[in-house]
């Protein structure tokens, strides 16, 4: 079973990833543990929306997390792609999904992130990182904890530096 | 001076840290190239034609003296003697080892400096007026607001992967030597009827290939509110900007593609959310920023007879009164000056420094300045608060160390960009051409008889030299593996920024100095009582120069 950084530690993967797909409504979607194209549940809503909380669905980089702001709340999970590491809108996508459309569950980094954007990422609201082919992930982990402490107002700490500096 | 606390300190550290770790997977084969190239540039390290090129920041263009010494000990440690002023004001290390970059960081963050966002596709350092806290037309004084944006935009996660770099510029003044207009952000600080301090936000200015002068979006924003605007406006380049060709990828692109007014309506509805949230500024934050820029202990000086042994010792010694008249600035506390150091001698690349010169300018500083010193975007240094009755000996100590050449503002203070000789990116060299125009103009007189110009050259349309906003700009360009220099006349910066315009088809390295000697020719020629180079450029257009120049050249 591949593995992934949930949190502060080394687990398995047990979701099933949706392709891409030009024709959403044709896809069969597993009763559950799968995670869906967000076109896919654009199409398949009506059907899909009674077993949300077993559901993932995936935005990819040029999809805003606008697309999921009625929603976001209530999926068991949300991954957000990043088709280059270098590609920096799924920090933002990550933010929005937290802080303004209320998502609670897992949130997923998938695509291409390395691991010394993991800080980032979980500043951002991720809580799980599917890293590159061959990645070292339980040397990874502590890269989650690079910093200690941090200037700016983020998801993992609500209050910018200035209102906490002694 | 803004002075580190113990967060401050414990986040370089961590940094320094972070990017050994980077380092040594790399040099180990763990990190793959491409992995590696963003992480190191976000540390301010390129590779360059001929080795790495470190960027440390200057925030604002303020160091304190301890700091320029551990500069002088890193140039003459971990490179060749010398380090560079870039037209950002930072300063740049031509020759460092990639290994040794861990321990040159960690020597950084003894002193309260890193090279964290001094390049790469992030939030880059923030740039300011280097006559802030001490200039006459100054409304509030900048650089709390800048350490205040330093510190927000430092390791910001949501904006460490933008679509392309990300300046910010500040100023404070009625006069804008900061450039404001020319950067992705530029703020204008400003005080409303009620006399509440706020901002003119400008955005989408830049240089580079496609040079445009910033929009105005808000007219004023009250200071509590400047870093959430901001996170405003990064985060919807962030998800908007182009990525798909890096030479369209801007913000400035984003913005006329939209539309300025589009583009603000985005921001609002965005700001909207953000406002009064807990990045609002706080009072007590703004204030301690402020405390953080005393007033130097300046003494009561008798003015009028510090102007008189000026006056005394200019007519004894005319090449006193040239640096005087040249290189010296009024200072806003009577009886004080503030000093240009020209880096900018005929025959060394403009901006080199050197780590003796280094040295001797922290001494001077601590002797005669405060011990603080300034770097400005035309690549020169500046002592803020010097005694008037000390000029003449402040002089004398200055000038055998090689940066007293009267020439601030003339055309052989000209910027320019290290060019092809160290950067990769360049399609031809500057540094070269910077000097041979510098020795057609050796003569001092004639040189200030043409008086304030701007000549700035870049090697390559990325215009690190700024050659849009030069009066005489000159790009050097790539036909067929040949260099050639294309020449664009009428650029501005400052208040009235303006971009130049091109002369005509370029020409060889070779032609340039009589091109440029045509150029002032024309000048001299046409202008009236009074006018500048610009004024008369203004006045007549490009055509007389463009038909005495090609004229020549047939």
């Amino acid at each position: 079973m591949p593995k992934l950084i949930k949190d502060n530690a080394v687990v398995d993967n047990t979701w099933e990833l949706l392709e891409a797909t030009d024709t959403p409504e044709a896809v069969e979607v597993p009763e559950a543990g799968a995670i869906v194209p967000l076109n896919v549940w654009k199409a398949q809503k009506d059907q899909l929306e009674s077993r949300k909380n077993s559901l993932g669905v995936w935005l990819n980089s040029d999809e805003l997390a606008e697309e999921l702001a009625d929603d976001a709340q209530g999926f068991g999970l949300i991954a957000v792609n990043f088709p280059g590491f270098m590609d920096g809108r799924g920090f933002s996508a990550a933010r929005l999904l937290r802080e303004r459309y209320g998502f609670e569950g897992e949130l997923r980094a998938i695509g291409h992130v390395i691991r010394d954007q993991l800080f980032f990422l979980k500043r951002c609201g991720f809580n799980s990182y599917v890293l590159g082919e061959g990645a070292n992930l339980e040397e990874a982990i502590a890269s989650l904890s690079d910093f200690s402490e941090t200037y700016q107002a983020a998801v993992d700490q609500k209050l910018p530096l200035f209102r906490r500096r002694a | 001076m803004y002075k580190y606390d113990e967060y401050d300190q414990k986040i370089v550290r961590e940094r320094v840290a972070q990017f050994r770790g980077q380092t040594e997977r790399y040099l180990a084969g763990e990190l793959k190239d491409e992995e590696f190239l963003p992480l190191r540039l976000q540390n301010g390290l390129y590779i360059q034609r001929l080795a790495p090129m470190l960027r440390v920041n200057v925030p604002y263009g303020m160091l304190n003296t301890t700091q320029l010494r551990k500069l002088a000990h890193i140039a003459r440690h971990y490179d060749k003697g010398y380090c560079h002023v870039s037209t950002r004001q930072n300063i740049q290390f031509n020759w460092p080892e990639l290994a040794e970059v861990p321990d040159i960081l960690a020597e950084l963050a003894e002193v309260e400096m890193h090279a964290t966002q001094s390049s790469g596709s992030c939030i880059r350092n923030v740039t300011s007026d280097q006559f802030a806290g001490i200039s006459s037309d100054e409304i509030v004084d900048p650089r709390p607001y800048c350490e205040i944006i330093r510190q927000w935009s430092t390791f910001h996660p949501e904006f460490a992967f933008l679509p392309r770099k990300f300046k910010i510029a500040v100023t404070g003044a009625a006069s804008d030597r900061a450039a404001v207009q020319v950067h992705d952000i530029g703020l204008e600080i400003v005080k409303n009827e009620a006399g509440e301090v706020g901002f003119k936000v400008l955005v989408g200015g830049g240089l580079g290939r496609t040079p445009v002068i910033g929009s105005v979006i808000n007219e004023f924003l009250p200071e509590k509110h400047i870093l959430s605007y901001l996170d405003a406006i990064v985060r919807i380049y962030n998800q908007l900007g182009r990525r798909d060709n890096k030479y369209k990828a801007r913000i400035k692109i984003l913005v006329k593609a939209m539309g300025a007014d589009k583009f603000a309506e985005k921001v609002e509805a965005e700001f909207a959310h953000l406002k009064d949230g807990p990045t609002t500024l706080t009072q007590e934050e703004i204030d301690r920023a402020s405390a953080a820029f005393p007033e130097p202990a300046y003494e009561q000086l008798d003015a009028a007879s510090a102007q008189a042994t000026l006056d005394q010792q200019s007519s004894e010694n005319p090449a006193f009164a040239k640096w005087l008249n040249r290189n010296v600035r009024e200072h806003r506390v009577a009886g004080y000056a503030a000093v240009n150091l020209s880096l900018k001698p005929t025959g060394v690349a403009p901006g080199d420094v050197t780590d003796s010169q280094l040295e001797a300018i922290a001494d001077l500083a601590d002797k005669f300045s405060f011990g603080e010193v300034r770097t400005t975007h035309e690549q020169n240094m500046v002592l803020g608060d010097v005694r008037k009755d000390e000029l003449f000996e402040f002089w004398q100590a200055a000038k055998p160390l090689g940066f007293a050449t009267p020439n601030i503002g003339t055309l052989t203070d000209l910027i320019c960009c290290p060019g092809g000789d160290f950067c990769s990116l360049a399609n031809a060299k500057s540094i070269p051409i910077a000097e041979s125009i510098q020795r057609q103009f050796d003569d001092l007189d004639y040189l200030y008889d043409i008086g304030d110009l701007d000549l700035n050259i870049s090697g390559c349309m990325n215009a690190c030299g700024h050659h849009h906003v030069g009066h005489i700009g000159i790009l050097g360009v790539d036909k067929k593996g040949e260099e050639f220099y294309q020449v664009q006349l009428g650029g501005n910066a400052g208040t009235e920024t303006s971009l130049g315009k091109v002369l005509g088809p370029a020409f060889g390295a070779e032609e340039m100095p009589q091109v440029v000697q045509t150029l002032i020719d024309v000048y001299v020629d046409k202008r009236v009582e009074g006018e500048q180079f610009i004024d008369t450029y203004n006045r007549i257009g490009i055509a007389p120069f463009k038909e005495q120049v090609y004229a020549k050249a047939d």
